[in-house]
């Protein structure tokens, strides 16, 4: 028999029970569909971390005060009093990999420009971090040296923090009351958007350390610095030389651990990756159980299709069908049934993926892969729960089948 | 393994020994007029603990070109015997030699073989695929063998033709009345040139009128040379073969040479029609 006449048959024994082959269709269909709007789901997560990594600017080190060996996390970082301003100061001159160095701090705090008020982050930084976050002012201009070293109350204000205090009117120039200190505005920022979290990256105040550590925080400490390698091939000599440098300075014994910890770009993005590749899967995964539910009711309709045609069966054997030509129309029946299912799936799964896109705001991405391998699935499922079905049908005896009833 | 192909099935000359040794049988003579050489078969059903002995040592030999009827009580085992002859059922015990090939070494797919190139079976129920057109069910032995889309239904219209219905080809079985389906059925089972047709009551479900028509198809095939073993219950339709074999309990009870047999197309004219169903 040959193949194309095989497929020919199984369309028209699926369209004489047109209600129950969409039934038994609908559950790859679900399957399919939710495999692949789960993946568009997980690869746009995976998508907007990386984004997010990347916006933290290019060969970026992170360094935070407290070590990260008790139990893998940095106990009490926040009040940590192990890195300070000589330190910054130490790595910028001592370590020839590092290019840029900014200290950083930062308060919260009730900001006021004449009868309006806005909550933010006021970050303390160095001049540096401009060029370590890649991040620049788009109208007037950032602090200077000379405003760090003398903790001058002047700062930059993130684009969302210029629109709601500054409606009308350009910042630049004008003074707001940060906690009741007067600061000048100095600039304000490009707009960097939202990061991957949904967070405003541009609801911000950034000050000098210096100032923000006096007038606000009154911490004299600091809360990380940031540092950038002089080349991405050079993060990780960076990363070592800061790292004797701290412990030579901090006095610390070799057989002790570091008393602070240096995170990183690649560090951040691996783990968030790694995290958000976790999310994938586990979606992913819960949507395959739908896929593998859908496969038992092919299973489930062909065994009773199977049964309810035995006489059938009888009568192809009895004119001569081989068991392997009963096996291939039944097998064939149930790649048609998965198949069909997985391709309407996949273009419900990709109709769906659209449709939580753009009312999540969440970018959604559809792979070649994550349709590939919905297609496989499908096959699969069809090859894997048709089989014993088909393989039933092939085995009849062809009197017992005819006898039937 | 030795297969077997369409050239190596005589064609249906009456009287002619087959040309080709067939690749299947091995030891067996090749001039040899026999079609179907029985020796001491024996069925045993097992129900339960319960054996029962449908066949009991049935030993029988059939030339090509015969018209065998066989009669016999219900329960005789005469469905049982025709079912071992087309290959659908395998005896207990016995040898059975169908065209010089020995059928008990055959494997499951050389038997599908044989029942697709030198068996049509015509059963009591006529056994057609419902919800299929007349042509499609004709149609069915040559999906299973090596024919052309464009062949297959040429054959199968003029198989139909033969059975007189050509014009409802495209009827579907409940569409069609009894002697019509049973029609199609005798179509299905010679679509392939077989070199035996057996029919298991064939005439069981149809009138009386009908039932000559079915058996002037059949002696107009058993005039072709086609082989054919049927089964009856009714003596006035076993008339019309040339060989009467009766069973009793599993066994031949007796096996006589019908002199004089009846010609369907003349005892058909002595019948007057009662309704028009296959005329309409
Ligand atoms: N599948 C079966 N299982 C058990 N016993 C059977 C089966 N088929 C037939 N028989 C028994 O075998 C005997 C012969 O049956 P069968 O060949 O159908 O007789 P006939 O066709 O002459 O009426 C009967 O006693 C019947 O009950
Ligand atoms: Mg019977």
């Amino acid at each position: 028999m040959k193949i194309l006449n095989i497929i020919l048959a199984a369309f028209r024994a699926l369209q004489r029970n047109k209600m129950r082959s969409f039934l038994t269709m609908l559950g790859i269909i679900i399957g399919v569909g939710a495999v692949i709007t789960m993946l568009a789901i997980g690869q746009g997560a995976e998508y907007s971390v990386k984004q997010q990594i990347a916006s933290l600017g290019t060969n970026v080190l992170i360094i935070f005060p407290g070590s990260q060996q008790q139990g893998g996390i940095r106990v009490g970082a926040g009040s940590m009093t192990t890195l300070t301003e000589e330190d910054a100061q130490a790595i910028r001159t001592d370590c020839p990999a590092v290019a840029y160095v900014s200290p950083g701090t930062f308060a919260g705090g009730q900001v006021i420009a004449g009868n309006l008020n806005w909550a933010t982050l006021i970050q303390g930084v160095g001049v540096d971090y401009t060029q370590i976050r890649d991040w620049d002012v788009q109208y007037g201009s950032f602090f200077t040296d000379q405003d760090v070293k003398g903790a001058t109350k002047v700062c930059v204000l993130g684009k969302t923090v210029a629109d709601n205090l500054f409606p009308d009117s350009d910042p630049v120039g004008q003074n707001i009351r940060i906690r009741n200190v007067p600061f000048k505005v100095a600039g304000v920022l490009t707009k960097k958007g939202q990061n991957a979290m949904g967070q405003d990256q541009d609801d911000i105040i950034l000050a000098p350390y210096t100032t923000v550590q006096r007038r606000l925080s009154h911490f004299p400490y600091l809360r990380q610095i940031l540092v950038s390698a002089t080349s991405s091939k050079s993060i990780e000599t960076a990363q070592k030389q800061i790292t004797d440098l701290l412990r030579m300075r901090h006095k610390i014994a070799r057989y002790e651990g570091d008393d602070f910890t240096i995170r990183n770009q690649s560090d951040l993005a691996n783990a968030a990756t790694a995290t958000s590749q976790i999310l994938t899967i586990l979606l992913a995964s819960i949507a395959s159980v739908s896929l593998l539910v859908g496969g038992i009711g092919i299973m489930n309709i062909m065994l009773v299709s199977v049964t309810e045609r035995t006489r059938e069966i009888g009568i192809r054997m009895s004119v001569g069908a081989r068991g392997r030509d009963i096996l291939t129309q039944f097998l064939i029946e149930a790649l048609v049934l998965s198949l069909l299912g997985g391709i309407i799936g996949i273009i419900l799964g990709a109709a769906g993926s659209k449709v939580i896109s753009s009312f999540a705001k969440w970018p959604t991405f559809i792979t070649a892969f994550s349709i590939l391998l919905s297609f496989g699935f499908s096959i699969l499922v069809g090859l894997f729960f048709g089989f014993y079905p088909a393989r039933k049908a092939a085995l009849l005896n062809p009197i017992d089948a005819l006898r039937y009833e | 393994m030795n297969t077997i192909n369409s050239s190596q099935i005589p064609a249906g000359k009456n009287n002619e020994p087959p040309v080709i040794k067939s690749g299947l049988q091995g030891e067996y003579s090749i001039h040899n007029n026999k079609l179907i050489e029985i020796e001491k078969l024996t069925r045993t059903y097992l129900l339960g603990e319960v054996e029962v002995h449908a066949l009991r040592g049935v030993s029988i030999e059939v030339s090509k070109g015969e018209f065998v009827a066989i009669m016999g009580a219900s329960g005789s085992g005469k469905s049982t015997f025709m079912n071992i002859l087309g290959c659908l059922d395998k005896p207990t015990k016995g040898n059975y030699i169908l065209d010089n090939i020995e059928v008990g070494k055959l494997t499951r797919d050389e038997l599908a073989l044989i029942r697709n190139k030198k068996i049509g079976f015509v059963f009591q129920g006529f056994n057609l695929l419902s919800r299929t057109t007349a042509l499609e069910n004709v149609e069915l032995p040559l999906f299973y063998s090596t024919v052309s889309n464009k062949e297959r239904k040429e054959k199968s219209v003029e198989a139909l033709k033969k059975v007189g219905l050509e014009e409802r080809i495209y009827h579907y079985p409940n569409q069609l009345s009894g002697g019509q389906q049973q029609r199609v059925a005798i179509a299905r089972a010679l679509v392939n040139n077989p070199s035996i047709v057996l029919a298991d009551e064939p005439t069981g479900n149809l009138d009386s009128r009908t039932s000559v028509e079915v058996m002037e198809i059949f002696q107009k095939l058993n005039d072709q040379g086609i082989t054919i073993i049927l089964v009856t219950h009714e003596p006035d339709i076993a008339s019309f073969a040339k060989r009467h074999i009766v069973f009793r309990d599993g066994r031949i009870k007796s096996d006589k040479i019908n002199v004089n047999p009846r010609n369907a197309s003349e005892v058909i004219k002595t019948i007057p029609s009662i309704d028009e169903e296959d005329e309409a």
